[in-house]
This record gives C-alpha cells, sequence and structure tokens, in this order.
C-alpha cells in the first residue's frame, strides 16, 4: 500500500504544478502577486477555464483509454485511434450544424455519436477465435475514416470562417474554453471515473480474458456495458468542449502501468490524474512554443504518442 | 454437490454432447478421460453453466437449477481452470490469484486479510511461494499452469473444475498437482479433471468418465473402466494392463 501513496502525491503535487504552470505561462507571462486588472481578467476568464478544461479532458481521455484497453485486452484501446473520438466529433458536428441554438445537444449528441462507434467497432473487431489487438486496431481504422468521411462532407456546409475554427477544433483545441463547458466535462470526468473504478475488479479478471472474468463470477456483458458506457460518456463531453485530442488514452495509462502496476483499481484514478497534467502541460506547450500564435494541442499530443504507438505495436 | 442429468449439447448441428449424466458427490474426484474432440471440455463448460444444454437435460449445484443462478453465485460454488490465454499487461503471480477472489469483494474494495491469507494458502500449496511478486509474462508455461491452479484454489469454491491442468506440467509437477487436488476433496471439496494421463487418473480419482464422440463410453472405477477391451476401443491402442505393485492401483502400459 505504501507505493500507492507514494504515486498519488507525486501525481497531486504534479497536477497542482502544472495548473499553475498553465495559469501564469502563455502569450503574456503573468506574476504571481499584484496582478493588474487586465491580468486578472486574463487569468480568471481565459486561462482559468482553458486550464481546468484542459484537466477535465485529459483525465477523460485517459481514463476510457485505461478502461477500454482492460475490456478489450489491448494495450493499443484508444478512443481516439478507435474511432470513438470521432464518432463523439461527428455528433458534436451534426449539432453544430442542424441546433446551433441548442447548447446541450452538442454533448448529448458527441456521447450518441461515441456510443454508437464503439458498439460499431466493437461488432466489427468480434469473431468466434475472439478479438486480436490487430482485428480491434484494424476496426478502429475503418470506423475513424469513415466517419472521417462524413465529416469532410459535413465541412461543405461551413462558411469559410467557421471552417477554420472547425478545422482547429477537430484537431484537439481548447481555445474555445468556457466555464459552463468546464462544469460539464467536470461533470462527466467525476461520473465516468466512478464508474470504471466501481468496474475494476471485473476489468483485472477481463484483462487476463473474457472466459476467465465469466467463470469467477463476473457479468461479463454489464461491465461491458458500464465500462463502454462510461467511456461514451467521458469522450463525448471531452470531444465537445475540445475536439479530438489524439493518443492520451494510449501514453497515459501506459505510463502509469509502468509506475503503479495494471490493477486498475488504482490505474483508472491514476490515469485520470496523469492525464490532466499531460493535457494541461501539452496545452501550456501548445499556448507558448509559437506565441502569439498558436498551436493546437492535438498536434502536441499525438507527436508525442504516435512513436509510442510504433514502439507498443513492435514489442508485442 | 454437482449434477447433471441427460445434458445434450450441439454446435451447428454437429452433436458435441449425447445424454450425458454426471454425479460429482462430496469429497470426490472424478477424471474425465477421452480422444482429443470427445467432448470433455464441453461437459466442464456445461457444467458450469457457460454453455447451456439442449431442452431436456439440466445441470445443478447443491440441488438448484444452473440457469437460475447468477454467475456470482455460480462462480462462489465451482471454480474452473481453462486452457489459458496470454496476460497482455504487466500482472505480477499475486495479483492473478487475488482476481480469483472476486466474488468474496465488495464493488470498490481492496483485498482483506481472509483474500490476502487464502492467495497465500494457494500459493504455499502449488509450490509457488517465492512467486509472489513475479509478472505472469516472465513465467513458463508449467509455471503459468501452476498459477492459473493457485487462481482457482484461492477462489475457495468447493467444486473445483480443471481442463488439462498438468498438460504443461513436468511429472513432479503432475503428481504434485493431483495431489493437492486429492486433498483439497478430502478436505470436502470435489473435483472433474480432464486429463490424458490415465495412470495419474487411475492413481487419484474415485471414478473415471470415458467419453468418445460426446457419449459416455465408460464410467465407474479405475479398474471398470481402464480395461484393455476399452482402451482399444475408444482410443485405438493395444495396451497391458496390471496393477503398480506399489499402490495397488490399476496401471496401463502401452504396447507398441
Amino acid at each position: 500500500m505504501k507505493r500507492p501513496l507514494t504515486i498519488f502525491v507525486i501525481l497531486a503535487v504534479g497536477l497542482a504544478a502544472a495548473i499553475a504552470a498553465g495559469l501564469l505561462f502563455g502569450a503574456e507571462r503573468l506574476p504571481i502577486f499584484g496582478l493588474s486588472e487586465e491580468q486578472r481578467s486574463i487569468l480568471f476568464d481565459i486561462r482559468m477555464p482553458r486550464v481546468l478544461l484542459g484537466a477535465c479532458v485529459g483525465a477523460s481521455l485517459a481514463v476510457a483509454g485505461t478502461g477500454l484497453q482492460a475490456l478489450l485486452r489491448n494495450p493499443l484501446a484508444e478512443p481516439y485511434l478507435l474511432g470513438v473520438s470521432n464518432g463523439a466529433a461527428l455528433g458534436t458536428m451534426l449539432a453544430f450544424v442542424f441546433f446551433q441554438n441548442v447548447e446541450m445537444s452538442r454533448p448529448i449528441l458527441a456521447f450518441i455519436g461515441a456510443g454508437l462507434a464503439t458498439a460499431a467497432v466493437y461488432q466489427m473487431a468480434k469473431s468466434r477465435a475472439g478479438m486480436s489487438v490487430e482485428r480491434i486496431v484494424l476496426s478502429g481504422v475503418i470506423v475513424t475514416t469513415f466517419l472521417s468521411s462524413i465529416i469532410v462532407m459535413l465541412t461543405t456546409l461551413l462558411d469559410a470562417a467557421r471552417l477554420r475554427s472547425f478545422t482547429f477544433w477537430l484537431l484537439g483545441d481548447l481555445s474555445q474554453a468556457t466555464i459552463n463547458g468546464v462544469y460539464l466535462s467536470l461533470a462527466a470526468v467525476i461520473i465516468g471515473t466512478l464508474i470504471l473504478m466501481s468496474q475494476a475488479r471485473a476489468l483485472n479478471l477481463m484483462m487476463v480474458g473474457e472466459r476467465d472474468a465469466f467463470d469467477f463470477g463476473v457479468d461479463v456483458g454489464r461491465v461491458r456495458l458500464l465500462v463502454f458506457g462510461a467511456a461514451s460518456l467521458v469522450v463525448g463531453a471531452a470531444v465537445a468542449a475540445s475536439g479530438s485530442v489524439g493518443y492520451v488514452g494510449l501514453i497515459v495509462p501506459h505510463l502509469v502501468r509502468l509506475a503503479s502496476g495494471s490493477d486498475n483499481r488504482t490505474l483508472v484514478p491514476f490515469s485520470a490524474i496523469a492525464g490532466a497534467i499531460f493535457v494541461v502541460g501539452a496545452d501550456t506547450i501548445a499556448r507558448t512554443a509559437i506565441a502569439p500564435r498558436e498551436l493546437p494541442v492535438g498536434a502536441i499530443t499525438a507527436l508525442i504518442g504516435a512513436p509510442l504507438f510504433i514502439y507498443l505495436l513492435r514489442r508485442k | 454437490m454437482l449434477t447433471a442429468l441427460d445434458i445434450t449439447v450441439k454446435y451447428d448441428g454437429h452433436t458435441a454432447l449425447a445424454d450425458i449424466s454426471v454425479e460429482l458427490g462430496d469429497g470426490k474426484l472424478i477424471a474425465l478421460i477421452g480422444p482429443n474432440g470427445s467432448g470433455k471440455s464441453t461437459l466442464i463448460r456445461t457444467l458450469n453453466g457457460t454453455v447451456i444444454p439442449q431442452k431436456g437435460g439440466c445441470v445443478k449445484v447443491g440441488g438448484i437449477e444452473i440457469g437460475s443462478l447468477s454467475r456470482r453465485e455460480i462462480a462462489a460454488e465451482i471454480a474452473v481452470v481453462a486452457q489459458e490465454n496470454e496476460t497482455r499487461f504487466p500482472v505480477t503471480v499475486e495479483e492473478f490469484v487475488l482476481s480469483g477472489r472476486f466474488v468474496h469483494g465488495s464493488t470498490f474494495g481492496w483485498e482483506t486479510t481472509a483474500d490476502k491469507a487464502a492467495a497465500k494458502k494457494a500459493l504455499d500449496e502449488c509450490g509457488l511461494a517465492d512467486y509472489a511478486r513475479r509478472l505472469m509474462d516472465h513465467l513458463s508455461g508449467g509455471e503459468r499452469q501452476r498459477v492459473v491452479l493457485a487462481r482457482a484454489l484461492a477462489s475457495e469454491a468447493k467444486i473445483l473444475l480443471l481442463d488439462e491442468p498438468t498438460a504443461n506440467l513436468d511429472v513432479a509437477h503432475q503428481v504434485m498437482m493431483f495431489r493437492l487436488v486429492r486433498e483439497r476433496c478430502r478436505a470436502g471439496s470435489s473435483a472433474i479433471v480432464i486429463t490424458h494421463d490415465l495412470n495419474l487418473a487411475a492413481e487419484f480419482a474415485d471414478k473415471i468418465i470415458m467419453l468418445e464422440r460426446g457419449r459416455v463410453a465408460a464410467s465407474g472405477a479405475p479398474t471398470e473402466v481402464l480395461t484393455a477391451d476399452n482402451l482399444h476401443e475408444v482410443f485405438g491402442i493395444r495396451t497391458l494392463i496390471d496393477k503398480n505393485p506399489a499402490t495397488g492401483n490399476v496401471r496401463m502400459t502401452g504396447i507398441f
């Protein structure tokens, strides 16, 4: 028990540091004390929602990755690669195009889109011989590209100004953060993480084998539904707020597993904190690297994630 | 007490099991033998409720129809050692064995002292006392097999269904495995063990069921089942049957 506590303390301190850095650094560097009126406005109206949203999005994508990996027995399962993020993106976009005046339509349609994409990948990957790592990844590729093509078709309905912000959003972009978006993402990630934690013991068995889990008393169908549901919920909320930030669900659980082991009871909450640190940090880099211009945060995460993906694929 | 009555299982029109009845009393050890594809694994999976038999057949655990029990209730009574698959995540031996305690825990719960004690006892019994912190994917096939057995023992389910638990084991560990299961049976558990080692079956089992193409070819005490005629008919081999001079149990020697 001693080690998990140490890891928890390190992660908590790391999150506090990442949030502090995210608040202070940016196009304009803020002092710790003696803020001017304008600087206070930058801090509380712009950076605070953005950093907090980044933390929620990071936690969401990381716990979704953790849950999907254990459920599918596949270290490469990740919301972005499986097409879950794209499902949510398509849902968000449909809301954007057809229900622009109803703010809640975006997260709701994103959740539905994520759920449908998850179900589609699962159905395609399933076979009598079970699900191989490659089969799941390929099913994810198919769903992702199919949804991408629909998204591209829909973008033709947008005018030039909206097209640019939409393209940025698609790559993962936290610049549109609002405090309402933060509340919604926070609620989603708390509920989703609690659901996943409640299934952690079952997932410990399922990540070894679905049949083993069944034999040892796990209601496999129920766990699958809950984990898919929780993953769709958090990914839907995250994507509706910030677009498809990729690879977080791949990188974070992998690193946390190296430190704390594969027990999902610690892996899920630790991944949530580590994911928050990762995205807040990546977004701080995205805002400062070529300031005053900005990079989409998804470009930074993909830059780190893609090589790791290759490493994990080869290691098997 | 585990009973199966008139079980028939069909896969895509092919009959995997035909009218099989089994009765596993408390404290008993049954060895299930038969050629590859004779339905042994299907029978085990039917007995733990994974495979549902056709109408007319039924499986009962402690007198209760298995279909009316939840997975959790079944797992509390029956532990299965299956021919297992790879682990793709770094799982330690201890974590793996503790996962067998699933039915004893609460939703968010951590292992209790009882869980840890059961896991430790199972690891000790399987000769794995020093393995607790090792990673599953660093073990040999035989070592993994023992860990899988330890997980089933740690669950403390009274009925053990073991699908070829000795497949990857060396001679010493094969005997250890049977001795262990025998001891558990003496303490009130009961077990059905699929094995291809007929002499071990003869030494340790109270009863042997010999399957052939989904039917019971012979069933009874080892001396009744392991006869030269039965073995010739079912396996198509010639054998010499006598008694093990050390134990007095029936012994089979192949004639090649």
